[in-house]
């Protein structure tokens, strides 16, 4: 317990430092608070990887379930969310290999594509487009976009960008070099971008 | 600057990492590059609607449900 404080060193520890050591004292209701504290997030982290409702379920189950017992491995030199994730993303990568038996599925694989490298489409997008679609119908392009990416993409823009993890905890949750989580999420952005562009160009005709 | 050389810093302009002499050869280039200023106001618009709406989202019946199944097996040592 006293390693968590000494390698935070001189900075503020984080509040889940405390929640952790009181569960690691046993005090299981600190454990509740950091599931609901991240619960939402880790669920959607597991559908965006296993795009799959019950499997993302399963998963949020198992790696809380896994957090816990190995709550002793966790060093603190990390944060217990970003420890959490890493859980979580091969739980998500286990369950995705299950499901689709003899297809390799990884996120190291590097994936073949130009695609996005260079913008193709340049028109611009009309002003606030997404307010030209219900919430249901949004969410539904939103979805099927992202899902169109490769895996590999999918994942590091889902960090990165939605969850908001930093290049750094991406690349350790990942496993990845930070070159490869940088030239990944460009590469994600412009292609998701690329492809909202169906839906929210300007119509034809109306001036700038 | 070149469009290519535009894009290589196109996530660094976004992430604002960049150092402010970088950052003025951009906006220099942006100046004159109506097609980079469209990829950029639209890639920055891309991940903001990402961020700001929720796609999967966890009802409250099944958060309580999953709550429930984890913290019985945690209270029983998993």
């Amino acid at each position: 317990m006293a390693t968590i404080q000494s390698i935070a060193g001189e900075l503020e520890p984080h509040p889940d430092v405390a929640l952790v050591e009181r569960v690691r004292g046993g005090d299981v209701s600190a454990y509740d608070e950091l599931v609901r504290k991240y619960d939402r997030q880790i669920f959607r982290i597991a559908q965006h990887i296993t795009q799959n409702r019950e499997d993302a379920e399963d998963v949020m189950q198992d790696a809380f379930l896994k957090a816990y017992e190995k709550l002793d491995q966790f060093q603190g030199n990390s944060k217990f969310y970003t420890w959490l994730v890493r859980i979580a993303v091969n739980e998500s990568l286990m369950r995705l290999r299950k499901r689709r038996t003899g297809k390799m599925v990884s996120i190291d694989e590097d994936i073949e594509t130009e695609e996005g490298s260079v913008p193709r489409d340049l028109a611009d997008w009309a002003p606030d487009p997404e307010q030209n679609y219900g919430q249901a119908e949004l969410a539904e392009i939103l979805r099927k976009t992202i899902q169109g990416l490769p895996p590999g993409f999918r994942i590091v823009f889902v960090l990165r960008d939605v969850e908001g993890l930093s290049t750094e905890e991406t690349a350790e949750t990942l496993g990845l070099s930070i070159p490869a989580v940088k030239s990944r999420l460009l590469r994600a952005r412009l292609q998701l971008r690329e492809r909202l562009s169906r839906y929210f160009r300007r119509k034809k005709g109306a001036k700038k | 600057m070149t469009c290519t050389e535009f894009l290589a810093l196109l996530d660094d302009l976004i992430d604002d990492s960049v150092t402010p002499e970088t950052r003025a050869e951009l906006q220099q280039h942006l100046r004159g590059c109506d097609h980079c200023e469209v990829t950029l106001s639209t890639t920055r618009k891309t991940i903001e609607i990402y961020r700001s709406h929720e796609i999967y989202d966890l009802p409250a019946d099944l958060r309580e449900r999953l709550h429930a199944a984890i913290m019985a097996r945690c209270k029983k040592g998993c």
